[in-house]
């Protein structure tokens, strides 16, 4: 084992063909945060367009443009790959492996994606503009009547679902084979239970996902007609396979989040997870759940009432162990000594709005309640909530927490307050007033409104423009912390911080547990 | 922008949104009550949920930000090292279940009320065409009545070069007119992409989807005009396409119902008349205006379509021109408008166009062309 103790290799090369996963790791999250800036542009673009009723800046369809490669770029560029790549970098630390199961596919599974999304960002370059038709992408708008571009979309689809399930493989098997002797599934830090979930969850849905982009690829060029009513096909049938993968893809996107902060409060609470075992059982029910309840998304388009009644019923259940987990990081908290650090900060900020973003998902399940809310901006908001205030305040509250190990250095503290306020509160004004203009009646993915929406929007603007640039804050403190931060010195940096990762040295050594760590025979958590 | 622009617009909302918590006036920031029964009782029930969260919520961030104050570190606060407790585990997932029945009750009757589509007294068939809803009555001796409805405000409001109306975006050329307290079942579908008919007043939204037939109700009680949009995202233009309801009283709904279908009498006849070519143009500029102008432009220069300035259809045969518009171009957005206007404003149009934004081909094409056309 010996020669075995090597250092990176210099130059480029290192980045192109390495294998380790904390490479691997550093290069996701750099490419889902370029990926977040960009997806952010394309909102201040909406944004602005929207800052006052009437045409100002773009035209209609190229505002639909907008909207789309957001939510695409956002979804499949910035949360999942970031996700990923905090995968990387912490579940072999985590379990006390050496190395992800599959270093060579982990190598392809991330230098797959820069071509992906640059075929999909080539599509605004092209005659008929980029996809226009929502990151839903309904059928016959995204089949008969798209721009021709839609076919390097769906070539950008099929490559990210490539990445996406090799990733997953790779965290299956590195889980299941690469704990360190004694580290037994209930002992696993909940960021690896949560993550395990998602990656079944990511194999189950790519494939589905990857099924519906092919039979748009089919109707477009090959006659046949899936999706088209002419041709003796289903518009339906598509959304109900677009929502078979688009379900649990919202939940492939929070539970990597809700791991996390179950790693960050019991730290900063200085006192154990309250319920480790219910959290891993609710996790699993959310997971099992989430793929009965797809139709949720479809209460408009005329199903039978048979139907909808037991849409409307497993998709309020969801409720129940979304709940156990709200609680159980409040008794967490309870009676602990809480201080609050930049991480800290983030995940109460996450659970106050991922919170009301489970409320309003609660409202939203309630079928002839949705009739009112479905497609408006009420919804905007909902998964605003849960999506940014959820899965990014996360992802941000575990690069603040374990950048110091990765880097060896510490971020400056008051940047990441400042941080953390500005961003809090921008968020807040962007979309707290969504909800409002969504209720009282205005459609979503519309270039202009009607006169009596016109100061919610405007706020929601502003809200937007003070969010956006909150972000700049957050790379300027990253770099600046890599560049020049104060040295740590202390291996467990943080004094409640548990687990392996903590035990390895800071910053964290090129290849760590190549001789697995003893594991504390008695139970961890109980 | 000046700083005390932005800071007033800032001001406005905050403010707006303070006085109409509390007045319950000014923005609006909850979902309409509705006027019909089931407008009420999905109002109701959203309330209801509303509350309870609020309620849930409120207990919640209470115990989080006791916690917060009190059990802080830099307070000395010892931390505790309890956890784990079947009791309160079990409390916490059958007490929210119990709360989540006690939404499905109601949830389900409103639900079974919706979707009760029986014994209405007049059905309306509502079709989706990119950007336009086209209405149909359908009647039982085959006396169909139908109309398109398309958005009627100027793209000069829209592009800012004049002050914006107060109905801006919400108001249709030819609203879809229904008596009060009467059950109306509206079955919806759509000509090419997916649009969803939604009036947030009354209560409905529902898909419309090409090759499908969907259904929906209303019994309207109050005369009014209740405006809504199209909530599926259907292209470009899927911002601008509206719905405006008129519910009348029964008499002036009979009486609109007689003129439509005298209407289309009329309409038959002068399909047989000649205009002059003044009549033409008024009438074709109006047309294009709500037809055409969203995809070739204000000045005939394109945008979607190809531009009608100098184009080489509009300056050359006829035939051809006539073509196009009756029959569109199949596979691209231009639509066969034969069936969507009646002859004499297919004339109209394109004599416009032959004659505007600098075609001045001079040509007079009539009616009795286009119904000649159409016969091959
Ligand atoms: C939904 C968008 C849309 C609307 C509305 C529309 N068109 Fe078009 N139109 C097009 C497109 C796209 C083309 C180009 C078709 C092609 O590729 O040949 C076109 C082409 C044409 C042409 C041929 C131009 C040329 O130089 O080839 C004429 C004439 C025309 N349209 C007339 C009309 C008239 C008359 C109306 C209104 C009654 C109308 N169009 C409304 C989209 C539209
Ligand atoms: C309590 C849990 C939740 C419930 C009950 C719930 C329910 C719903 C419902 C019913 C809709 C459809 C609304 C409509 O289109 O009319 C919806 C939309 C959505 N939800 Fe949730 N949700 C929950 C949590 C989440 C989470 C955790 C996420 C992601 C992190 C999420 C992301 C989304 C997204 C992205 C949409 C909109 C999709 C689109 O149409 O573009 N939701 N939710
Ligand atoms: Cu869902
Ligand atoms: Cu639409």
């Amino acid at each position: 084992m010996g020669d075995h103790h090597h250092g990176p290799a210099k130059g480029l090369s290192r980045w192109l063909f390495t294998t380790n996963h904390k490479d691997i790791g550093t290069m996701y999250l750099w490419f889902s945060f370029a990926m977040f800036i960009l997806g952010g542009a394309f909102a201040m673009i909406i944004r602005a367009e929207l800052f006052q009723p009437g045409m100002q800046l773009v035209e209609p369809g190229f505002f639909n443009q907008m909207t789309t490669l957001h939510g695409l770029v956002m979804v499949f560029g910035a949360i999942m790959p970031s996700f990923v790549g905090l995968a990387n970098w912490m579940i072999p630390m985590m379990i006390g492996a050496p190395d992800m199961a599959l270093p060579r596919m982990n190598n392809w599974s991330f230098w797959i994606l820069p071509p992906g999304f640059l075929m999909l960002a080539s599509t605004l370059f092209m005659e008929g503009g980029a996809p226009a038709f929502g990151w839903t992408f309904y059928a016959p708008l995204s089949t008969t009547y798209a721009a021709p571009s839609v076919t390097f979309f769906i070539f950008a689809i099929h490559i990210l679902g490539v990445s996406s399930i090799m990733g997953s493989i790779n965290i299956i098997a590195t889980v299941m084979n690469m704990r360190a002797p004694g580290m037994t599934y209930m002992k696993m830090p909940l960021f690896v239970w949560t993550w395990l979930i998602t990656a079944f969850l990511l194999v189950a849905v790519m494939p589905v996902l990857a099924g519906a982009v092919t039979m748009m690829l089919m109707d477009i060029h090959f006659g046949t007609s899936f999706f088209s009513a002419a041709g003796g096909g289903d518009p339906v049938l598509f959304q109900h396979i677009f929502w078979f993968f688009g379900h649990p893809e919202v939940y492939i996107i929070i539970l990597p989040a809700f791991g996390v902060v179950s790693q960050i409060i019991p730290a900063f609470s200085r006192k154990p997870l309250f319920g480790y075992a219910s959290m891993v059982y609710a996790t699993a029910a959310i997971a099992f759940l989430s793929f009965i309840v797809w139709a949720h998304h479809m209460y408009t388009v005329g199903m039978p009432v048979a139907g909808e009644l037991f849409f409307m019923y497993a998709t309020m259940l969801i409720a129940v162990p979304t709940g156990v987990k709200v609680f159980n990081w409040i008794s967490t908290m309870w009676r602990g000594a809480l201080s609050f650090e930049t991480p800290m900060l983030f995940c109460i900020g996450f659970l106050v709005l991922f919170t009301i973003g489970g409320f309003t998902g609660l409202m939203l399940s309630i079928a002839p309640a949705d009739f009112q809310y479905h497609d408006t901006y009420f919804v905007v908001a909902h998964f605003h909530y849960v999506m940014v205030a959820g899965a990014v305040f996360s992802m941000t509250a575990a690069v603040y927490y374990w950048l110091p190990k990765w880097s060896g250095r510490m971020y400056n503290e008051n940047m990441g307050k400042i941080h953390f306020w500005v961003s809090f509160i921008g968020f807040n004004i962007t979309f707290f007033p969504q909800h409002f203009v969504g209720l009282a009646g205005m459609p979503r993915r519309i270039p202009d409104y009607a006169l009596q929406f016109a100061d919610f929007n405007m706020m929601s603007s502003i809200g937007a423009f003070i969010y956006g640039a909150s972000q700049i804050l957050f790379l300027y403190n990253v770099i600046a912390t890599i560049v020049s931060g104060k040295r740590v010195t202390d291996d467990r940096v943080w004094d409640g911080a548990e687990g392996l990762e903590w035990t390895v040295a800071t910053p964290a050594p090129y290849h760590t547990f190549e001789v697995p760590p003893a594991i504390d025979p008695t139970p961890a958590h109980g | 922008m000046s700083f005390g622009n932005i800071i007033r617009a800032l001001a406005g909302p905050v403010l707006a949104f303070a006085s109409a918590a509390v007045f319950g006036q000014g923005n609006q920031v909850n979902m309409a009550k509705g006027v019909t029964e089931v407008g009420a009782e999905i109002y109701d029930l959203h309330m209801l949920i509303l509350w309870i969260c609020v309620v849930i919520g409120v207990g919640v961030f209470s115990v989080m930000f006791y916690s917060i104050i009190y059990h802080r570190k830099s307070r000395g606060h010892e931390p505790a090292q309890f956890h784990e407790s079947t009791k309160v585990e079990i409390a916490w997932t059958v007490v929210p279940f119990l709360i989540l029945i006690g939404m499905a009750v109601p949830a389900t009757s409103t639900l079974l009320e919706a979707y009760n589509t029986d014994d209405a007294e007049i059905d309306i068939l509502v079709t989706g065409y990119q950007w336009k809803w086209k209405y149909e009555y359908l009647d039982e001796n085959g006396e169909n009545v139908s109309f398109f409805s398309n958005l009627s405000t100027p793209q000069s409001e829209i592009y800012n070069s004049q002050t914006k109306g107060e109905n801006y975006l919400l108001e249709v050329d030819e609203p879809v007119v229904i008596p009060v307290d009467t059950k109306v079942r509206f079955l919806l579908t759509a000509n090419d992409v997916i649009h969803s008919w939604w009036v947030p007043e009354i209560a409905v939204k529902k898909d419309a989807i090409p090759g499908f037939i969907n259904e929906a109700w209303t019994k309207v009680p109050e005369q009014g005009i209740y405006r809504g949009q199209c909530t599926e995202l259907c292209g470009a233009y899927h911002g601008f396409m509206p719905v405006e309801v008129h519910a009348v009283s029964r008499e002036e709904y009979d009486a609109w119902l007689a003129a439509k279908r005298a209407d289309k009498v009329a309409q038959a006849a002068a399909a047989s008349q000649a205009l002059s070519l003044d009549e033409l143009m008024a009438k074709g500029e109006a047309v294009y205006n709500a037809q055409c102008m969203a995809c070739h432009g204000m000045n005939g220069e394109g945008g979607v379509g190809k531009a009608i300035a100098g184009s080489p259809v509009a300056l050359g045969d006829i035939g051809r021109h006539l073509d196009v518009g009756i029959k569109g171009v199949a596979g691209t957005a231009m639509q066969a408008f034969g069936g969507q206007m009646s002859d004499v404003d297919m004339a109209a149009v394109i004599t416009y166009q032959r004659n505007a934004f600098g075609n001045n081909t001079g040509d007079i094409v009539q009616p009795s062309d286009v119904v000649n056309h159409k016969k091959g």
